[in-house]
Order: C-alpha cells, then sequence, then structure tokens
C-alpha cells in the first residue's frame, strides 16, 4: 500500500468535524453534516492523540509505549492516517 | 460465539435513535408545493411543546444515545427560543444542525447560535433563477436567501445547501451546482422529490421524466469530477424511478427519531398518515418508553410484520420491505410491499403514476401550495375541492 503519511506531519481534526466519545455507543465518533463515522477501538485510540500539535511520529512512539503488546503497529497507525486523510477527516498542518 | 460475545453483541445490537429530528414548529413563511410536512399541519400548529419541554426530551434523547440533531419544521426560526435550544443541545454534547429556509436569520441571532455551539446551517435553495425560486416556494425569498448563503459563510459555518429537485428545477442541475460553487457550498444535497404530504398532492405536476433525470445525474456527475473533494454532492434518486425500494429511514425504529411540535413522536417524517397507530407523545410517557415500547415504534421494527412477497423474499434484509406510509399512500395496505418494489403486486401504481405526470391534461394542472388555508381545507376534510383539480378530465 502506497502511503503518503510522514513521520513529521502533524495534523488537526478537520474543519467542521468533530471528535467525541460517545458513551452510549462505547465508542469514539466522528461527527460532520449529515453523517457519524463509529471508530473502532484502534483508530479511537489514534484520532484522540490528534491534537493540530503532536508529530505522527510522537503519536507511533506513544502508542507503541502504551500498547507494548501490540505487534507492528506503526503499519496499522500510518494506514489510518491515510484513510482519515482520504476521508477527509482530517487536516494537514504543516 | 453468541454466548462468548454476549456483552459486546448486547451494545451493538441494542437499538438506538442516533438521529434525532425536532420539527420544533409547523408555521412557515414558506409554502413549497414539494414539502413533505403533513397536508392537515394546521391541527398541529396550536400545542407546540414550551422550551421546558423541547429541553427536557433533548436531554432524555441524548441519554438514549441520540448525536446528531436536526432543528427543523416548517421554519424553526419562526420561534424565538432556539437559541436556548442549540445553547443546550451544545452542552449535551449533541451535533447539531439547523434546517433553515434562511427567513428570519439575522446577523444576531446567527451571532447567538455561533455561541450557542451550533454546529451547522442547512439552507433550502431552490433554483438559479428567481422566478422559479419564487414561483415553487410562492414567496419572494430568492434574494433573501443569497444574503442568508453569504451569511452562513461569513460566520465560519460549513455551508450545506439542500435543494429540492423537481421537473421544474431539475434541468437546472448543472447551473445550480455552479451557483452552490459560487456560494462557496461545503455540502450540497440535491433532494429529487419524493412524495408524500404537499407534494404527493402536486405528484404529477412535480414529476420529471426519467430522461430528465438521467440527464440531471449525469449533469452531477460532470461537476463532482471536475470539483473533486472541495464539495460533497449528494444526488437523492427518486423512488419511482427504481426498481427497488430504500431502506426507509434505514429502518423503522432502528436509528431516526422525530419529536414533532405538539409532541408526537414518530419513526418517520410521514408516519402520522397510517391508519389505526396511535403516536407516543413526549407529555405523556416520555421518549424512553416511546422508542422501546410503545405500540407505533415496535409495529413495524424488524421483519415480523411482514407478508409476502416480502416476507419470504430474499432480498427483504436490504430494504426491509421499504417505505410503509408510500405502501399506505398508494395501495392503502400499510403492510404490503412498497409499490416501487417491481416483486410487488403493486407496482403497477407506480407506472401509472408516472405516465400521468407526462400526460399533459394532468400534469398542466394548478399546483396547490401548502398554506394554511389550504391545509386548513384538509383538516376540515374538504379534499374534493382540492382533488378535482387533479382528476383526469
Amino acid at each position: 500500500m502506497e502511503n503518503n503519511i510522514q513521520h513529521s506531519d502533524i495534523y488537526a481534526i478537520a474543519l467542521h468535524h468533530r471528535f467525541q466519545w460517545e458513551e452510549a455507543q462505547q465508542s469514539y465518533v466522528i461527527l460532520f453534516p449529515e453523517g457519524m463515522v463509529k471508530l473502532h477501538g484502534g483508530a479511537g485510540e489514534i484520532l484522540k492523540r490528534v491534537d493540530g500539535k503532536t508529530t505522527v511520529g510522537e503519536i507511533v512512539v506513544d502508542l507503541k509505549t502504551t500498547f507494548p503488546d501490540a505487534e507492528d503497529i506503526e503499519n496499522d497507525i500510518l494506514g489510518m492516517f491515510d484513510l482519515a486523510v482520504g476521508k477527509a477527516w482530517l487536516r494537514k498542518l504543516n | 460465539m453468541a454466548q462468548l460475545n454476549n456483552g459486546v453483541a448486547a451494545s451493538v445490537t441494542q437499538k438506538q435513535p442516533l438521529w434525532l429530528l425536532a420539527e420544533v414548529t409547523y408555521r412557515c413563511p414558506l409554502h413549497c408545493a414539494f414539502c413533505y410536512n403533513p397536508t392537515d399541519y394546521d391541527k398541529h400548529t396550536k400545542n407546540e411543546l414550551t422550551t421546558e419541554q423541547w429541553i427536557s426530551a433533548l436531554r432524555d434523547a441524548r441519554k438514549m444515545g441520540a448525536i446528531q440533531l436536526g432543528i427543523s419544521g416548517g421554519e424553526p426560526l419562526l420561534r424565538d427560543d432556539i437559541e436556548e435550544i442549540v445553547a443546550e443541545a451544545h452542552k449535551l454534547g449533541y451535533y447539531s444542525n439547523l434546517i433553515t429556509s434562511g427567513v428570519g436569520l439575522t446577523e444576531k441571532r446567527i451571532q447567538a447560535f455561533k455561541e450557542g455551539g451550533l454546529d451547522h446551517i442547512q439552507l433550502s435553495m431552490h433554483d438559479v433563477t428567481e422566478d422559479i425560486s419564487n414561483f415553487i416556494t410562492n414567496t419572494r425569498t430568492f434574494e433573501l436567501k443569497k444574503k442568508v448563503a453569504a451569511m452562513i459563510k461569513s460566520h465560519g459555518y460549513p455551508m450545506v445547501l439542500n435543494v429540492v429537485i423537481h421537473r421544474y428545477n431539475i434541468d437546472q442541475v448543472g447551473k445550480i451546482l455552479e451557483m452552490a460553487e459560487a456560494l462557496g457550498a461545503d455540502y450540497v444535497e440535491l433532494a429529487n422529490t419524493q412524495y408524500y404530504g404537499w407534494s404527493l398532492v402536486n405528484r404529477d405536476q412535480l414529476m420529471p421524466t426519467r430522461e430528465q433525470l438521467d440527464r440531471a445525474e449525469a449533469a452531477t456527475n460532470a461537476f463532482r469530477e471536475r470539483v473533486g473533494n472541495k464539495m460533497k454532492v449528494f444526488f437523492v434518486v427518486p423512488d419511482y424511478f427504481a426498481d427497488r425500494p430504500k431502506k426507509c429511514m434505514n429502518g423503522w425504529g432502528e436509528v431516526f427519531m422525530i419529536v414533532t411540535a405538539n409532541g408526537d413522536v414518530l419513526p418517520c417524517h410521514s408516519a402520522r398518515v397510517l391508519p389505526g397507530m396511535t403516536f407516543p407523545n413526549v407529555r405523556e410517557n416520555g421518549l424512553e418508553w416511546a422508542w422501546k415500547e410503545s405500540p407505533a415504534f415496535t409495529k413495524y421494527r424488524g421483519m415480523e410484520w411482514m407478508k409476502e412477497p416480502c416476507r419470504s423474499c430474499d432480498e427483504k434484509e436490504n430494504d426491509l420491505g421499504g417505505c410503509r406510509c408510500q405502501s399506505y399512500l398508494l395501495s392503502g395496505d400499510a403492510e404490503m410491499a412498497d409499490p416501487v418494489c417491481t416483486k410487488s403486486p403493486n407496482r403497477h401504481l407506480i407506472d401509472e403514476a408516472l405516465i400521468n405526470s407526462q400526460n399533459p391534461l394532468v400534469r398542466e394542472q394548478p399546483i396547490i401550495f401548502r398554506t394554511d388555508k389550504n391545509s386548513k381545507k384538509y383538516v376540515e376534510g374538504d379534499k374534493e375541492r382540492i382533488e378535482q383539480f387533479h382528476a383526469l378530465p
């Protein structure tokens, strides 16, 4: 899979989108006009670290530290960023 | 497997009213010929819920999992408490959307909505020409709508335009999209008219031809190709031109709940047309009972209610038999397969409607606009006078 995500990239949640925890669904969701995406556990863990300041590389390190037993999560994380950018849930700040 | 997943499965299969539509009033300064509101709305305009009742309903629905909130009508801005409702919705964690004609939106109000945390505003537009826009709404609102569009944009809101498509504007779809682009729209919904309420009364006058529909879809696709991701364009295909019905409301009582101006709780916009149904009201047993236990919400939830040809159909899970209201309105039987389906014994009703709408003697009959005066006639049962316009000569 071709991946355009760089470790130095910084992302924020896209304009007019909102990311929040939904108690009733026990998951994170992204909300936007006329739509909602329910995020699975891993995707939620990644996107909750997207704050407009932290780089992708720092998020990868953070997640590897938080989930030491997960194998080869770096590719999954980059893949999730790629998907989220493609869906326009995220905007690139740098 | 079921046992292993018990806890998880339970939380996944529990149906939640994720989308809450608050139809806060049926009063409206516009008189659109395609309005889906009930033709007898006039009888629901007197007993509107109070601000406190709305806030309490929002709180209850949020606890049940509602997250997307539409504030609609009629024209919601005719109420002077929308600012309060919006602010409360934001505090509760809703993603909220004001669905408006734009009439009544002022700098002062939009500022208050912004401060209160309203997430977006969906504005209705009707055509690129003043003539058609004013004709179909039976008002002079075209210039005002363009000003409101600019106001929405200048306050940093995403520009969400909703354009109802019918035979008077369908040939302009390409130009309508260009207008939307010029206005800076982020999302455009081209909603081909579906036939309920006032639009059913005016069906023969509003229905486009299949050729018009095909051209409009091609124009939409060409526009999408040119503009790409910058603007999202939804093209809602009209039922009558399909051979399978829509999965109406994504299923009865599955994810969608409507609270109407007078507090009735509905699983879909037009459910009150169905015979022999008593809908719950927020003033009585509350939303949780309405959603989980009321006879109205359980009646058509799932597939138990189906009869043939739906019951044994291998596609029944795709569309859940289509729309109960459409079936009832066209065939008189709410539990029959949606007439749109080519497997339905009632499909001929759709085909006949398509043919009738191309009959010049029928389609040139006058439109019945959504006005209080016309609605009162429906309420009074004075239907013959209106129907005679539509009778075949």
